[in-house]
């Protein structure tokens, strides 16, 4: 792999960029790979990066049915945090963030992480002492976490409406300051890349179209472009996570629903922050280029239409206009859905499953994109010891019958 | 023309010259006429540079006439009603306007910037991801000033001024477009009688006809049009919507429009509506969106100067300005020529016409040359001259194979080059409503196929290129649409008009060559906006983003405000030319909403500001609002949390109202609980599956207090319900719970229990409830006058009964909430702030008091009484809630299995208990968490859910989930408290007052 | 936004209806006979099928009753709505009470 660095961009530059080489290769699919990771996303990438880097897999196959980092990974807010409620989903999501904190250098890709706080807004007593009770348990895990008041909040986001009379008036919040955003199209790019460097083959247009189970093990995968054999299958397909079950005779826990976000046109610097509210259903924030990036509810009902219904992004901008009244004169540039697989618990399943070989990770809901790095990195140790990682051992399907719930639902009610 | 406008026509044009209007750009006044748009009257004032691009901040000048402008975004008004982003292509002139260009430090004629433009090669596409990465600490700075050159428009300074609202409608045809197709399949759709709404974005109908020479049926164009609107105006069930956008094209042919509603931005100010969302279910829709032409592609043709043929054609035509005096036309197809001839009429050179078709053009080529215009046929431009204004064009001869190395021969000196690069069919509402495209390689673009909901393309959008084609395929549509709904279609005769018959077809000309390869040429822009160019998107393909997905993304080819709708077929076509691929091998990508951008506001609607959420009040709320009580929100419900007197805060008020109940008498409003009035034969049964306890045991007349499950065994609500008669209960709920409880309980009556006749009915609104409490409260109630005995012995705790009191027909409750004597009496919400004040004026002799939500948390925490919501996350099971005895071991009910799962038995959950702070007077944080030892780091053992100060008691209180709690009785654990050393608390009994339940019985 | 058609109100858009989830998850009859993992089956695992599902909504803004409805994950379009079965807990035999097909909404090409 040819190193980036300002000195490549110069000396490439005076040779017109003509000597740049591929980020990745488009190699042909071997018969058969000791793992196959289902989905090129980029819990999918980053697991096959996190095998090859630190589980000494030579011999790994990322397979995507369309392109890389064109799914979930490419349609959401690019929001990080780890100010989760419950020790488990904390630690989970705080691996995580640590890894992004070096991950542009890691993979030598600027995935442009830029920690530059995340507010959740309070806007009643209870809210209030679901923060508390929030930030004392990071705290104590050793996350970053700080409640502060309405003055605070209003001299940290000048334009935000901190008005006692506002319908939902701002009591308070919770603020991250590591937590942030991520430019989430690098992380895709960035972890093939570094993947591919490391042997990886990354397999673009090509779809499984089944799963070879016999005698209760995985033995491959049926695709478009032929069988492929393996010893190992990691599943990484969020939304589509039913439809690969399915394949392999499993059922899971989760439903499939459409998530909407969308975004204005780029104006000057208005906020250089992350604002979510739960009470106040949105999240915010103001890209480099100057587009606000606004997340939207799920649709109520299962969907795997890439697609939303327009009252969701309604309710979505009256909740940005309750919070930045100023906005409402903002255009929207565009917006665009997800599918989202969502389970009992809002927290993510990284487990093995009743099928030997057969890994699955899914669940992920409306905010696994901060998860990208910590999920490749958990799962990766899963498949290489078939058997979870501490970190992920409480998100194993075993849960779901033993009632070993990790709710997060009341922790963040809001699409993240 | 005139000294003021120096590029103004004489005559002609759909303007108003006895109306001129003053407007300012950048600081400058100038003058322009009522039916200008903001760039024409720009252009008639001679102002030529009027934007930055992005990123290598070149000096751009206006391009288009309509929705595809990628330079000219605007600043429009200040302060709260400033409007950031407007292409001046939009903007129709107003009196007193004020434009401000978007891009460009210090300004956009100076802008220190453009040095990016020297350091370009360095900037190629993608290039921040490669560097900015050493050290790491340093990103925030280098950030910090990448960002300092984000976005256009600033975001106004305040909340809007101007409303904005949501309309319902329903038609039979939805037409969008108004142009000659849209007309015909209008007419043709209403005249059949179809309900017929047709929008079109500009404030006239008409479309492309404003500014065409045309004839139909003899008249001008634009007068058929006018006539055409007008017929259909007259029209019953017809609606039209001029200065209308169909932005978004939803499942189940569901529609969006935006229309702007004021003449101006910023107009509206005083109370009208700016504009208005239009949510439209259509039966059919008719897609005559039109075509979008798109520039070619040669080397530093993002200068100002080079502008589509179809918007100089439009500028001359419809706002009688001329762009230029001297004009270089390039084309690979007829229609440009179009502008050359509207030129040359009013009244400038046309250097040139530079046909990049060895053959050059059909008739219109011949009528060009019958002027005198010089055609340059089988030749292209490679490159213009002039930085901040188009000074001359290269032009060499071309074969249709060479790329590199082509000498210019011919250097023509001009102001302007009209350029035509074909056209692209507005495909996007077809694409949005999830039809398919396929790619015409004859005519080069991309046409609407399949349609995957009700709906049929027509004219220029479904290319259809003349205008007898278009008025014919209109027609067409219109009946398609007719034929769809099963109405007999009127006879109606196709309009004589041209149909262009001697035009050529275009020809390939994705990439003009230049002097040296694509890579080393002068910038061949694509995308003007984001600077995409020729040389990114072979970049891209050389790193491996070959995916025409990855190519957008990694370049920003199409991400700009104008969404690709010049630049996306260029580069696709350059892509899979760099490729070695057909250009539907490439794939185009779909089209989502917005079709043109649209204001928070307008999707917002109404409900924004004090209508963004509807607020719930009690019937009581007047006098909770004149005596002074702060409201604390509970959901949407407004409920007063603390009544000051004298300038008391918060714990005054609370300490005196918890008192004033402990030791007399206090009175709440509680009506916001949720009342439900549960009847029927089968009640018994569907209550003992819904509730744990074993609800056939109760009399008429008892009342119990009763919790709910989820299936997952979780509490999920609680309550006291009271048996009314044999197959009647009144349920209540927590104020949150009542319509999801209500919810609830229907599903499983009419989805899993249907053989079970029951029926539920919401009483939260009629019925209001006054809780009286204190030691007194009986003693009130008989000064108020009541016609039943309440003495303990004939109304025992935990009954009901009708009765009258102070001549009011009320339910009286025996039930408590605080531990006290205690009565609730339910009353018609008509009556109840009569009673409240009868009871206030009766209740002074007991020195009573009212009190709201907080001293309510007080008492029944010092009772050990759960609230859901606030002790319980939907993680905590009535066994660790110590409500075993709630749980009926006789029957099946809601979530009982749940509590057998092993995880629900184990010894370690947390339970509820109650805390005592140590030091006896630290009134610890609810949320505070709990660890076991005083030493970090410490694992959590649980969490404070309540805490208050007990003035009762003397002392702090609180209440807490801790692991294992009801068996650590007396045990020493830790309030962790950050930046504080832990406060050590003991575990004791949630039940802090009154622990033998005596008082209530009194 | 869908189109709704609800059998006793007719077809209405989708914000007066609230969503049920998947239709015909019959609660077992004798919970205490099932073993934890089938216990975990009826309660949190569903079918989540890309295409064909049989769902539950609710009329909540209208008359308020439940019916189900048979509709495409994938391309929305809904085949039917349906009476709930009066027989018992499965509601997919209930009867077939409206249609969209006539009314041009929701059928694919609308004709």
């Amino acid at each position: 792999m040819k190193r980036y660095s300002a000195l490549s961009l110069l000396r490439n530059a005076l040779d017109y960029n003509r000597k740049w080489p591929t980020a990745w290769r488009s190699p042909e699919p071997k018969k058969s790979y000791e793992a196959i990771i289902v989905g090129g996303g980029g819990h999918g990438l980053a697991t096959a990066y996190y095998l090859a880097r630190d589980h000494g897999f030579k011999n790994v196959a990322v397979l995507e049915k369309n392109w890389i980092g064109g799914g979930n990974t490419g349609r959401n807010t690019s929001i990080v945090r780890s100010n989760y409620l419950w020790t488990e989903a904390s630690l989970l999501y705080e691996k995580s963030l640590r890894l992004w904190e070096g991950l542009s250098r890691d993979l030598n890709y600027n995935v442009m992480f830029s920690q530059r706080g995340v507010y959740n807004l309070g806007h009643s007593l209870q809210d209030m002492r679901d923060i508390e009770r929030r930030v004392n348990a990071n705290r104590l895990n050793g996350i970053d976490a700080e409640v502060i008041g309405p003055a605070e909040v209003k001299k940290a986001i000048p334009c935000i409406n901190t008005s006692p009379s506002a319908r939902y008036p701002i009591l308070g919040a919770s603020l991250q300051r590591r937590g942030g955003v991520a430019r989430h199209d690098a992380v895709a790019w960035g972890f093939a890349r570094a993947a591919d460097a490391l042997g990886v083959d990354i397999i673009e247009q090509c779809e499984v179209t089944g799963i070879d189970v016999r005698a209760g093990r995985a033995l491959g995968v049926a695709t478009t472009r032929g069988p492929i054999a393996a010893d190992r299958i990691g599943v990484v397909v969020a939304g589509n996570a039913g439809v690969l079950a399915k394949m392999a005779g499993l059922r899971l826990p989760i439903e499939s629903h459409p998530l909407q976000a969308f975004v204005s046109e780029p104006i000057r610097p208005v906020l250089d922050t992350v604002v979510m509210s739960g009470a106040v259903h949105g999240y915010i924030s103001q890209s480099d280029k100057g587009e606000l990036v606004v997340g939207a509810g799920i649709d109520a009902y299962n969907g795997y239409g890439q697609r939303g219904s327009f009252p969701v992004i309604e309710h979505a901008m009256q909740a940005i206009i309750e919070l930045f009244p100023a906005f409402s004169r903002v255009r929207m540039l565009r917006l665009w859905g997800g599918i989202v697989d969502i389970c009992p618990d809002a927290c993510p399943i990284l487990s093995k499953t009743p099928v030997e070989g057969l890994y699955f990770n899914c669940g992920w809901g409306t905010g696994g994109f901060k998860a990208t790095p910590g999920s490749g990195w958990a799962f990766a140790h899963t498949l290489a010891h078939d058997r979870p990682h501490e970190l992920n051992a409480p998100f194993s399907l075993d849960r779901f019958a033993s009632g070993a719930l990790i709710d997060e639902h009341g922790a963040a009610a809001v699409a993240h | 023309m005139t000294a003021a406008q120096p590029n103004r026509l004489r005559q002609n044009g759909r303007i108003d010259r006895t109306r001129p209007l003053a407007f300012s750009f950048d600081g400058k006044a100038y003058e322009g006429f009522a039916g200008d748009t903001l760039a024409s009257a720009l252009i008639a004032n001679g102002v030529s540079l009027v934007g930055r691009s992005f990123k290598l901040r070149r000096p751009r000048g206006i391009v288009g006439s309509g929705a595809e402008e990628p330079n000219a975004i605007m600043q429009i008004g200040e302060g709260a009603a400033a409007q950031p982003n407007l292409p001046a292509t939009q903007v129709g002139l107003y009196d007193g306007l004020v434009a401000r260009s978007t891009r460009g430090w210090p300004g956009v004629r100076f802008d220190l910037g453009a040095i990016n433009d020297v350091f370009g090669r360095v900037l190629g596409a993608g290039f921040y991801y490669k560097t900015f990465m050493y050290p790491r600490s340093w990103w925030k700075h280098y950030e910090l000033a990448i960002r300092k050159s984000a976005g256009f428009g600033q975001a106004p300074e305040g909340p809007d001024p101007d409303r904005y609202e949501h309309m319902n409608a329903h038609c039979d045809v939805l037409v969008a477009g108004g142009g000659p197709a849209g007309l015909m399949a209008a007419l043709a759709a209403a005249k059949s009688g179809a309900r017929v709404m047709l929008a079109d974005e500009q404030d006239e109908f008409g479309g492309s006809l404003l500014a065409f020479a045309a004839s139909i049926d003899g008249a001008p164009a634009a007068e058929w049009a006018a006539a055409a609107a007008e017929e259909l105006r007259d029209m019953e069930d017809c609606v039209l919507l001029p200065s209308s956008t169909v932005f978004g094209y939803y499942d189940h042919n569901f529609l969006t429009i935006a229309e702007r509603c004021a003449g101006s931005p910023d107009s509206s100010v005083g109370g009208g509506v700016r504009e208005r969302l239009w949510r439209v279910r259509a039966r059919q829709v008719v897609l005559a969106q039109g075509s979008l032409e798109r520039p070619l592609v040669f080397c530093n043709n993002d200068r100002p100067g080079v502008m589509l043929a179809s918007a100089v054609s439009t500028y001359i035509k419809r706002y009688a300005v001329l762009p230029g005096r001297r004009a270089v036309v390039f084309t690979n197809n007829d229609s440009a020529y179009r502008a050359a001839l509207s030129l040359a009429g009013a009244g400038a050179e046309v250097a040139a016409i530079v046909d990049s078709r060895p053959g050059g053009a059909g008739d219109l080529g011949l009528r060009a040359q019958a002027l005198g215009i010089p055609v340059h046929a089988g030749h292209v431009v490679t490159d213009v001259a002039g930085r901040r204004r188009v000074t001359g064009a290269s032009i060499a001869p071309w074969n249709g194979e060479s790329w590199e190395n082509v000498e210019s021969t011919i250097r023509i000196d001009c102001d302007l080059v009209a350029v035509s690069g074909g056209w692209s069919p507005a495909v996007h509402l077809h694409s949005q409503a999830g039809g398919q495209l396929a790619w015409d390689d004859s005519q080069l673009c991309l046409l609407p196929a399949e349609a995957r909901q009700a709906n049929v393309s027509a004219g220029a959008g479904n290319g259809q290129w003349s205008l007898g084609e278009c008025l014919a395929d209109g027609l067409r549509a219109g009946a398609e649409t007719v034929s769809r709904l099963g109405l007999k279609t009127a006879a109606i005769r196709v309009p004589g008009a041209d149909a262009n018959a001697g035009e050529k077809l275009i020809e390939p000309m994705w990439r003009a060559p230049a002097a040296s390869d694509a890579d080393r040429c002068p910038r061949q822009f694509i995308d003007f906006q984001n600077d995409t160019t020729v040389a990114d998107i072979r970049l891209a393909a050389r790193e491996g983003y070959r995916n025409v997905e990855h190519v957008k993304r990694y370049t920003a080819l199409g991400f700009g405000t104008d969404q690709g709708k010049l630049g996306n077929i260029n580069g696709m076509a350059v892509l899979a030319d760099t490729l070695g691929k057909e250009i539907p091998e490439v794939g185009t990508t779909t089209f989502r909403p917005a079709y043109t951008p649209v204001s928070f506001g307008v999707c917002a609607g109404e409900s924004v500001g004090e209508l963004y959420d509807p607020v719930r009040t009690t019937a009581i709320h007047e006098w909770h609002v004149a005596a002074g009580a702060p409201m604390e929100l509970v959901g949407q419900w407004h409920r007063p949390w603390y009544f000051p007197r004298d300038g008391e805060d918060l714990d005054a008020a609370v300490a005196r109202e918890c008192l004033a109940v402990r030791n007399s008498l206090g009175v709440m409003d509680a009506s916001t609980l949720g009342k439900i009035d549960a009847r029927g034969p089968d009640v018994v049964e569907f209550l003992e599956r819904i509730y744990t306890h074993k609800v056939g045991g109760m009399q008429v007349g008892r009342c119990a207090y009763g919790i709910m499950l989820g299936e997952d065994g979780m509490l999920m609500d609680d309550g006291v319900m009271a048996r009314a008669g044999e197959q009647r209960f009144y349920l209540t709920t927590t104020t949150g719970g009542a319509a999801s409880v209500l919810s609830w309980m229907e599903k499983w009556l009419q989805t899993e229990w249907p053989e079970l006749e029951v029926y539920l009915t919401s009483l939260t609104d009629h019925y209001s409830t006054i809780a009286v409490a204190g030691p007194n409260s009986r003693g009130l109630l008989e000064k108020l006058g009541c016609d039943i005995p309440l003495d303990k012995e004939r109304f025992p705790f935990m009954t009901v009964k009708p009765a009258v009191l102070a001549g009011m027909d009320v339910t009286l409750f025996r039930v408590s909430f605080s531990g006290e004597l205690a009565f609730e009496i339910n009353i018609a919400s008509n009556h109840a702030l009569a009673m409240w004040r009868t009871i206030m004026e009766a209740g002074v002799e007991f020195e009573g008091a009212p009190y709201g939500t907080e001293t309510m948390h007080v008492l029944r925490a010092e009772k050990g009484f759960v609230i859901a919501g606030q002790d319980t996350d939907g993680s905590v099971t009535p066994v660790d809630l110590g409500m075993n005895w709630l749980l009926s071991r006789e029957k099946d009910f809601l979530g009982k299995r749940s509590l057998r799962r092993p995880d629900s038995l184990r010894k370690d959950r947390k339970q509820w208990v109650g805390l005592l702070s140590l030091d006896g007077r630290t009134v610890l944080g609810e949320g505070t968490q709990l660890v076991g030892e005083s030493g970090e780091p410490a694992a959590m053992c649980g969490h404070v859910t309540s805490s208050y100060f007990s003035t009762s008691l003397g002392h702090p209180i609180a209440l807490a989930l801790v692991a294992g709690g009801r068996g650590r009785n007396g045990e020493t654990i830790y309030a962790a408290r950050p930046g504080l050393e832990p406060l050590p608390v003991q575990i004791v009994s949630p039940v802090f007052y009154d622990r033998k339940g005596q008082r209530q019985h009194v | 936004m869908l189109l709704i058609e609800c059998p006793w109100c007719g077809p209405r858009a989708e914000t007066e209806f609230s969503y049920g989830g998947e239709a015909g998850i019959a609660r077992p009859a004798d919970p205490d006979a099932l073993s934890d993992a089938e216990w975990a089956d009826y309660l949190f695992y569903r079918s989540n099928p890309k295409g064909a599902h049989r769902e539950l909504w609710n009329h909540d803004h209208g008359c308020r009753r439940w019916f189900g409805v048979e509709r495409d994950t994938a391309t929305y379009r809904i085949e039917r709505s349906y009476v709930l079965s009066h027989t018992g807990s499965d509601a997919a035999t209930g009867s077939d009470a409206a249609t969209n097909a006539g009314t041009g909404y929701s059928s694919g090409n609308g004709d």
